[in-house]
């Protein structure tokens, strides 16, 4: 079973994103739970939803407490919450910011899980910069498939174009294409830096 | 078809193959997206001879849903917690008349203290009300149970709740099996009803019954749910046959042949369970699960004969009868009487509070070396209560409890305290 928390706040589509990456699971004939951390789902307030992925079906009902991945929507959340709680040693990161880990004073925790397993993307820029609109949480679904290998981009794209469409499903989906190519760019440059 | 899908739209799509004509609903917290999709379903022509109405009250929705019915329609609506509570004139009179509404729960707690979460406390509260209650494990049998509580109660001409827990599942997105409207149609025959109120035919429904007969009426309100003992599992094949799964029924047994320590549970906290037992099997732990599908009727009969050969019951679950413990660990025991096998109640989840393996592993050792209170709160704080103690016993006025406590726990003041919407 492969878990995922998403951190964020409320309008910026958390629980839509935990839902989106189901979906995305399902396409692939994964068995796939998503649900909101129940209650806070107002503008602006710390928001968390959870995503389960596993070959069998899911029966477990509690929270995810010990997260194979999570994903943070808002690094503004580093300062109220312990958003990195229970990640598994051998898990992945994926942050919305256009600063480093090192500039927001979070590479000691990412220093832990193993290479290739954490990336930032400046999500909010390439949501605004596509459709106009400061929404991350779909742009960093395609981030996550690039991370993870978990997920094929088409299945992303699919799941976006199921609860998105028109030109809002154009658009985060050209949105999340981008997020992952700059995470895939990113990963290159990483070899690169190695062999040098 | 197969959907990955939240629960509430499952929900909504199988009422609406069961072809409704009235459903009603006061849309505004607390409610699920039910009733959301169900309104959409009508006013986009997907589903045809079906009036919604939005009424302005959860009492309203229950009395309009009963004046439905007893005109022949065939009635649904949905409601939860406080709404439940401010229906429950309605409730009584519903099943009273014989009507066969089907109202979905969407579990949660009942405030005070204010608590939008779920448990199961809104349904226990309205047990003994003459509805038959109905309780799903996941999102499929929510789906499924919706389909055959109206067979249920169009065959007895009683009310029936379908309960599924708030936000676990009417929020989880999950696959959920959506049936054909074939299918359905098949299976569930148009309503006939037993009593109708006809213009051409006209005879009254509401008689004021006196000593003479009380009784009597009440008797066979009871009599019914007896019936439904029979019923319940007859229904529930008839659905295996047509739809090719199983769902409902009056409880569902989990590795109970050689178990020695079985919990007993309603709802969806038995998937956490069941992954719970299958790792302590494997360090030789004999445990089962029982959950009850149907708890009104209660099953008396299939609980004791499923659990006849253990050595101990463990009732888990979201309700508490203050003063006394268990509200289902009560009815268990009654089950149990004469056998000398001991049950032991586990209150848990209450309000939202997440009900976690490492808690129920720890509750299942000691429950194993009969090392276990005869009535447990599953991760009490018990020092944030003693504390609370303390400050009533040091002195008089020592202000409201809910917000001592959360002062004490640090919440009282953060911005998340108020942080709540439905």
């Amino acid at each position: 079973m492969f878990q995922t928390r998403i951190h964020g706040r409320g309008g910026q589509g958390v629980v839509t994103a935990a839902e989106l990456l189901s979906v995305a699971a399902f396409i692939e004939g994964h068995h796939a739970q998503a649900f909101p951390s129940f209650g806070s789902e107002r503008t602006g307030a710390p928001v968390v939803s959870y995503c389960r992925i596993d070959d069998k079906e899911i029966r477990l009902r509690e929270p995810i407490l010990e997260p194979d991945a999570i994903i943070i929507q808002d690094p503004t959340l580093f300062s109220s919450l312990d958003v990195f709680q229970g990640l598994k040693s051998d898990g992945y990161v994926l942050l919305n910011s256009n600063k480093s880990f090192k500039e927001l004073g979070v590479y000691d925790i990412i220093a832990k899980v193993p290479d290739k397993h954490a990336y930032y993307v400046p999500a909010t820029e390439i949501a605004i910069k596509h459709m106009g609109r400061p929404m991350p949480n779909a742009v960093l679904l395609g981030g996550f498939a690039a991370m993870s290998n978990l997920l094929a981009f088409k299945s992303v794209e699919k799941a976006i174009r199921s609860k998105f469409s028109g030109k809002i499903g154009d658009g985060n989906v050209s949105a999340a294409l981008a997020a992952f190519d700059n995470v895939k760019k990113t990963y290159v440059n990483e070899e690169k830096e190695k062999k040098q | 078809m197969l959907e990955q899908i939240e629960g509430s739209h499952a929900v909504a799509k199988s009422v609406a193959l069961c072809r409704p004509e009235v459903i009603c609903a006061y849309p505004i917290s607390p409610q699920t997206h039910i009733v959301e999709g169900c309104g959409k379903l009508v006013k986009s022509g997907k589903l045809k001879n079906c009036e919604f109405i939005n009424v302005e009250s959860e009492f309203s929705a229950l009395s309009v849903a009963i004046g439905a019915s007893a005109t022949g329609a065939r009635t649904y609506t949905a409601t939860a917690s406080q709404g439940l509570l401010f229906m429950a004139e309605a409730v009584y009179n519903a099943s009273g008349l014989g009507l066969p509404i089907v109202m979905t729960i969407g579990n949660r707690a009942i405030g005070a203290p204010i608590n939008i979460w779920n448990d199961h406390t809104d349904s226990m509260s309205m047990r003994d009300s003459g509805w038959l209650q109905l309780f799903a494990e996941t999102n499929q049998e929510a789906a499924d149970l919706h389909i055959q509580a109206f067979k249920l109660a169009e065959l007895l001409s009683m009310p029936v709740m379908v309960c599924m827990d708030g936000f676990i599942l009417t929020h989880a997105y999950e696959r959920v099996d959506i049936p054909d409207q074939e299918q359905v149609d098949a299976y569930l025959p148009p309503f006939e009803p037993r009593q109708v109120l006809d213009p051409d035919n006209p005879y009254s429904i509401g008689a004021m019954v006196g000593p003479e007969a009380f009784t009597e009426v009440r008797y066979l309100a009871h009599e019914k749910q007896q019936q439904a003992l029979k019923i319940i599992p007859e229904i529930g094949k008839e659905f295996a046959d047509v739809f090719g799964r199983s769902s409902g029924g009056l409880i569902h047994n989990y590795k109970l042949d050689d178990a020695e320590t079985i919990v007993v549970t309603l709802g969806s906290v038995a998937g956490t369970i069941k992954d719970v037992v299958d790792k302590m099997r494997e360090n030789g732990k004999k445990i089962g699960v029982l959950s009850i599908c149907s708890f009104r009727p209660f099953p008396k009969e299939a609980i004791r004969k499923a659990l006849k050969n253990c050595k101990r019951i463990i009732v888990l679950e979201k309700s508490l009868a203050v003063g006394f413990g268990g509200v289902v660990a009560n009815n268990v025991m009654m089950s149990m009487q004469g056998t000398g096998i001991h049950v032991y109640t586990v209150v848990a989840g209450l309000g939202g509070r997440p009900i976690t393996q490492p808690s129920l592993i720890d509750m299942l050792l000691k429950a194993g070396k009969d090392n276990l209170e005869d009535l447990t709160f599953l991760d009490l704080q018990h020092e944030v209560v003693e504390r609370e103690l303390e400050r009533v016993r040091i002195s008089q006025k020592s202000g409201p409890a809910a917000e001592n406590i959360l002062r004490d726990l640090g919440v009282l003041g953060r911005a998340e305290l108020d942080d709540w919407s439905d």
